[in-house]
């Protein structure tokens, strides 16, 4: 377990960012799953928890996700099923437990930019964009790209979208990480496909997804799971081998377009 | 830097707590500390289940929540819901399904939060709703029996107090 | 009968549902100071020095103990009967470390947090020397793991410390060269386990005090109370009477804690400071510093002839004991001597086994305890051998199978006197829906379901070692105390032993009262291990309960002026005639009469300890769901079909079974230690050692087929380990019947399951 020396539930995001900046071993404190297996020093732990971070509010053209969100919500919240299809629901329900996920926040998730992240797979797919106190809002692909640096992961908007989805993943056993987890999204005849822990970050595969037409045939499916292989680099690690990770990205490709499609 | 301890004041098991606590101690030890002895810790990575309480009738993993968190809220350990766990415990022990019994307070806690969540879950939405809650070793099925006919006893309680016609009361177990 | 083969709730169920603390931890003193241990991050160092000056320093600090301070009595940890087949190879803290994760220093404070920084506070200089972790090239390498002048075996083990060699040995019975002479088809394949974590759900834990009369305390999570005892007397080099050895209810322990594991440091911190002491293991702790299962390679070698009729059976087991001996020499032997019984009909059988020493952690005792090891590699090579005759496996078996009334040379030339062993085959062939589904059904483009059958035995205690003694009292209103010194882990041993009790003594189960071990005060027991419990003590609470009812109609016919041989007994009452009339007494009235004045409390002590150990068996059956494009498994459905004797609680049998059939599951498809190049434990919490979770399950369905022990309580024989020995067989030949890809080492992955289809299409 990290160490804190003061805990301070913060008034405002202004507040919180002051802190935050005030001494480089400050920090804020998301859901807490993964930084409790750490065990470093930090002096303030900065708690969002009093923002009213933690809702998902329908915005008219698009939704609001607060980083405080536990990934329960977004496993059974009405409107994001609604609005975004299944695929934010099935990419959180494997995440070890129920009372797991009423703790592990959206923003602890997409902050930390894991490799094994089913949250991010999830939401490349849908033009989600990050919002952060000082950085402004980054469209998440983005802000993959950028390294965790010292600031506040506010919150998510989604714009609202007609869209298909589907998340499709393997798994060694039931609550583990994912081996390989592929989200697909679907609107008009145009697709989105992102694949993660590959076991390096999830990415889009924008040119996968643009051999696809709207009902995709065998000769456009099997294309588009030679193309996955070509676009992204697999690797191996003690979860899977490269091999096996190549193999399991066709079908998984495949797996989720025929979702979409059935 | 000095440690700056936290005031913190909560309802555990409907009654108020005021305590001046570090500002990193856990929820789990916060609780055992006061004497709730019936909150267990099985894993040190939120895998097992075993700390599940619950924070404003939430289940929580009290392992991974900071005590300081509490604050002005109320936490439920099953010292604070005897009546029901006892009906439990009958359904299980019917069973068999308590060996060790070091997974069942964090389980029963489980049980009774998803029994407020869900209506009429299916065994798919049960397994679902407990997958984080390990036992090793009844390998659950005998939970399943035991959880399954604690549903189907309280559903048909529900069902005999809605009907007017009078009706046999439900067995509570063995 | 009233109490015995009845699904009686267990008697500490509802205290424990509800949450009441009866735990190791939950009865700690508050002020106990936190003993934490340093580790060494290297597989293999020599400890040149050690400053321990600022840590001492450190505020909270109690003490600081390192090699320099631990007594010089090399002993084993492994909770066996006095003189130990274990080597003893190990100190408390020892200068050489063996291991990432063995003992360097121990730490005692105030608080845990003061305790982690004196851990860091520790500078210690290693001189690092060459680890090897392969048992293959262990043997003979030149690094060698104990070159101590004081290593010591109390048997003749076979073993050579200076050639990494910790135990080896040979058992043959028959000719085995004519067996293969003769035979018309073969198979010769090599299977392998790898170490798992018990992984029960209270870690290892322990708190110790000094009593008034200066004795110290140990309450621990142990499966072996009295073996604590002795133990901890001969590391610390104290007398036995010194110390006291308490066992809560614990949090199951499935063979890890019938090894000494969190019980020392503790015991020393509070001899060296009068302080009361506590250690609890985390997680991480219990994974990387305590005992896994043997991880073994056997190689099987099978005659037969075209008929089907087994010849000639060679096993030959590579067993890795890791750093330390801990259970090393025993769980070997049970690879080939409790799987080749089996098929008694062979003419002949030979078992060869080497066991090498390497620089992982070390192993030790886990359910199955080399059994399910050896049941993985003979009955996939019994499946192998079936496909190869092209006969069905069930049939195979059948025509092969051990019967009762044999002798089994391979099982130490016992007599077979109980086995239903065929009807389970029977039976289970058709709750599984055998010749439906086998070998497959594809059920989908991509998924096909398959079954996979495999048999096992056990043994029941340890003949002529394991002893128990039982005491009954009976008290001054009637009820009687069950004085029992095996060890309740989650099992329901308390209960069960209870409901024999109750049984002989014809009243109710409330009557009796269950006391918690405390080696002051409970009768000798060897603990709870070896599936030894029902079997051995259960019959010493038989011998137990008569000889009271024989003391109390001799107290009765004192008072009632008869001849004892007159009196009869009916639970309430002892009386001649009828239990209403005159010449009556009630058990409770006797019972204040003897407390009173010149009367004399009654008692009755038993002990057994048997010659046999009579084989409980299994046949297990899985239900596979094969995902041809992935590779993945899914059990959907398992059958287990058991033969444990008479099931003195049925309900409690059931749920032992379904546990030992779920972690057999774990254990066939994803739990697995590994060790990096450097022999650092790579999979160290739930987070990456992942056992099942009740979504990775389908239905388990268990039923039995009673045989009758002569020798057992009630005709019992055992039931904890067995369980545990048929999932990782069956799922391979289920593997195999659904797809071609024979699997011959554990886990089974998904992974295996795709590179063995594209090898197949190659
Ligand atoms: C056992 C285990 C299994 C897991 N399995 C999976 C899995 O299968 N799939 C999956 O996708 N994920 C998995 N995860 C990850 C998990 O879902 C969460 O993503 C993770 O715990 C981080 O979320 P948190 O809220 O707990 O963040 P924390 O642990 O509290 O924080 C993580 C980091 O983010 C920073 N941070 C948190 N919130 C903010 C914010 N608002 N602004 C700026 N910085 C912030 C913190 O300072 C910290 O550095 C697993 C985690 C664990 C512990
Ligand atoms: S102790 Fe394991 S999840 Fe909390
Ligand atoms: S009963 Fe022992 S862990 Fe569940």
């Amino acid at each position: 377990m990290f160490e804190l020396k003061e805990f301070i539930a913060a008034q405002s995001l202004d507040q919180a960012d002051e802190l935050l900046h005030r001494d480089k071993k400050n920090v804020i404190l998301g859901g807490l799953l993964w930084m409790r297996m750490g065990t470093r020093q930090f002096n303030t732990g900065i708690d969002l928890s009093g923002l009213g971070l933690h809702r998902i509010t329908d915005l008219g053209d698009h939704i609001e996700i607060g980083a405080m969100t536990p990934l329960r919500q977004l496993e059974i919240s009405r409107l994001l099923a609604d609005n975004f299809g299944p695929v934010l629901r099935d990419a959180v329900c494997h995440i070890v437990g129920v009372q797991f996920r009423n703790l592990a926040t959206v923003g602890g998730s997409v902050f930390s930019r894991f490799s094994f992240s089913d949250v991010i797979t999830a939401l490349l797919v849908l033009d989600t964009r990050v919002h952060l106190f000082r950085g402004g809002q980054i469209p998440l692909a983005d802000f993959l790209e950028t390294s965790p640096g010292r600031d506040i992961l506010v919150k998510l908007t989604i714009p609202k979208q007609d869209v298909d989805t589907a998340y499709v993943c393997q798994r060694k056993s039931a609550a583990d990480f994912p081996i390989l987890a592929a989200a697909l999204a679907r609107t008009g005849s145009a697709w989105k496909i992102a694949v993660g822990a590959r076991p390096s970050r999830a990415t889009l595969a924008p040119k996968t997804a643009g051999l696809l037409s709207e009902t995709p045939d065998k000769t456009q499916i099997d294309a588009a799971g030679n193309e996955i292989l070509r676009e992204l680099t697999f690797g191996g690690n003690g979860q899977g081998s490269r091999e096996y990770r190549e193999h399991l990205a066709r079908v998984l490709v495949k797996r989720g377009i025929q979702k979409i499609c059935s | 830097m000095q440690l700056k301890n936290f005031s913190i004041s909560c309802k555990i098991n409907g009654r108020t707590y005021e305590e001046n606590i570090a500002p990193d101690r856990t929820l789990i030890e916060f609780l055992r500390g006061l004497g709730f002895l019936s909150v267990k810790q099985g894993c040190d990575t939120s895998n097992c289940g075993l700390c599940t309480v619950w924070l404003d009738g939430t289940p929580v993993l009290s392992c991974s929540m900071l005590a300081a968190r509490a604050n002005g809220r109320a936490i439920t350990t099953i010292e604070g819901v005897q009546e029901e766990a006892t009906a439990f415990a009958g359904f299980m022990a019917a069973q068999g399904a308590d060996q060790c019994g070091f997974c069942s307070p964090g389980l029963v806690m489980n049980i009774l939060a998803m029994e407020r969540e869900l209506d009429d879950p299916t065994p798919e939405d049960i397994k679902h709703y407990l997958a984080g809650n390990l036992c090793r070793c009844t390998g659950y099925a005998s939970q399943m029996r035991a959880i399954e006919a604690y549903l189907a006893a309280k559903t048909a309680k529900t069902a005999a107090a809605t009907t007017a016609a009078p009706a046999a009361p439900a067995e509570g177990g063995a | 009968m009233r109490h015995v083969n009845q699904g009686i709730p267990k008697l500490d169920a509802k205290a424990l549902i509800t949450g009441r603390p009866a735990y190791t931890d939950d009865l700690a003193p508050a002020n106990c100071l936190v003993v934490k241990v340093l580790r060494s991050p290297h597989a293999f160092a020599k400890i040149n020095a050690i400053d321990t000056a600022a840590a001492e320093q450190l505020p909270g600090v109690a003490c600081v103990i390192t090699h320099r301070d631990v007594p010089r009595h090399r002993f084993t940890m492994a909770g066996q009967s006095f003189p130990e087949p274990s080597p003893y190879d190990r100190l408390i803290l020892d200068r050489l470390v063996r291991y990432v994760g063995d003992p360097v220093a121990i730490v005692a404070a105030e608080t845990e947090r003061q305790a982690d920084r004196a851990l860091k506070a520790i500078k210690v200089d290693y001189e690092v020397l060459e680890p090897v972790f392969d048992p293959a090239k262990a043997l003979d390498h030149p690094s060698i793991i104990h070159p101590e002048a004081d290593y010591h075996v109390n048997h003749d083990i076979g073993n050579d410390p200076n050639r990494n060699l910790c135990a080896s040995g040979e058992f043959c019975a028959g000719d085995l060269a004519a067996a293969f002479a003769a035979a018309d088809v073969t198979v010769d394949q090599t299977y392998e386990t790898r170490a798992n974590n018990q992984a029960m759900m209270e870690t290892f834990r322990t708190f110790c005090y000094m009593d008034h009369s200066e004795r110290l305390t140990i309450v621990s999570a142990t499966q072996i109370p009295f073996h604590v005892r002795s133990i901890t007397a001969r590391a610390l080099g104290i007398p036995k009477q010194k110390i006291r050895v308490i066992k809560p209810r614990i949090g199951a322990g499935f063979g890890a804690k019938q090894t000494l594991v969190s019980e020392l440091f503790p015991a020393l911190v509070t001899l060296k400071t009068g302080k009361p002491s506590k250690m609890v293991f985390s997680r991480k702790e219990s994974f990387t510093a305590s005992t896994s299962r043997h991880a073994m390679r056997i190689r099987v070698r099978l005659a037969a002839d075209r008929a089907g009729n087994v010849l000639g059976i060679h096993m030959d087991t590579l067993s890795n004991t890791g750093a330390y001996g801990e259970h090393g020499p025993t769980t070997v032997g049970l690879s080939g001597h409790k799987t080749m019984p089996l098929y008694n009909k062979a003419k002949a059988i030979k078992f060869t086994y080497k066991v090498a020493y390497t620089n992982t952690m070390s192993a030790g005792a886990f359910r199955g305890y080399g059994a399910t090891q050896g049941t993985f590699a003979l009955e996939s090579a019994m499946n192998e051998l079936a496909e190869k005759l092209n006969m069905d496996p069930l049939d195979l078996r059948l025509k092969n199978l051990v019967a009762q009334g044999e002798v089994m040379p391979g099982y130490y030339g016992e007599k077979l006197n109980s086995c239903t062993l065929a009807d389970c085959i029977r039976r289970g062939k058709e709750m599984i829906g055998w010749d439906a589904n086998h070998p497959c059904r594809q059920i989908s483009k991509t998924k096909v379901r398959a079954v996979g059958a495999a048999i096992t035995m056990q043994g029941s205690g340890i003949p002529n070692i394991d002893t128990a003694s039982v005491e009954i009292r009976l008290q001054d209103d009637g009820f009687y105390t069950l004085m029992i010194g095996a060890a309740d882990m989650g099992t329901g041993c308390d209960t069960i032993l209870a409901q024999m009790a109750a049984e002989v003594l014809c009243c109710d189960m409330d009557r009796i009262i269950v006391s918690q071990v405390d080696t002051d005060h409970s009768p000798y027991d060897t603990g709870s291990y070896a599936s030894s419990t029902t079997f051995v003590t259960g019959t010493s609470v038989i011998k137990a309960g008569k000889a009271l009812i024989e003391k109390m109609i001799t107290m009765a016919a004192g008072t009632l002026k008869a001849d004892p041989g007159d009196l009869e007994f009916n639970g309430t009452a002892i009386f001649a005639g009828s239990p209403d009339g005159k010449k009556a007494i009630t058990v409770e009235a006797l019972a204040r009469k003897l407390a009173v004045g010149n009367g004399a409390c009654l008692s009755a002590t038993a002990t057994h300890s048997s010659p046999v150990s009579p084989p409980p068996f299994m046949a297990g059956f899985a239900n596979i769901e094969l995902d041809l494009e992935t590779g993945k498994v899914v059990v959907k459905d398992y059958v287990g079909i058991v033969d444990c004797g008479t099931p003195i609680n049925p309900n409690l049998a059931r749920v032992q079974a379904e546990g030992g059939i779920v972690q057999g599951i774990g254990m066939a498809l994803y739990e697995d230690i590994t060790y990096n190049s450097a022999g650092k434990m790579m999979n160290s919490s739930f987070m990456q050692y992942k056992i099942p979770s009740r979504k990775d399950i389908g239905d388990i369905r268990v039923a039995f087929e009673s045989s009758y022990e002569p020798s057992g309580p009630f005709g019992a024989k055992s039931i904890g380990e067995v369980v545990i020995n048929t999932p990782a067989p069956a799922i391979a030949n289920a593997i195999a019947n659904a797809c071609g890809v024979r699997l011959r080492h554990l886990p089974m992955t998904a992974e295996d399951v795709v590179m063995g289809l594209h090898a197949r299409e190659r």
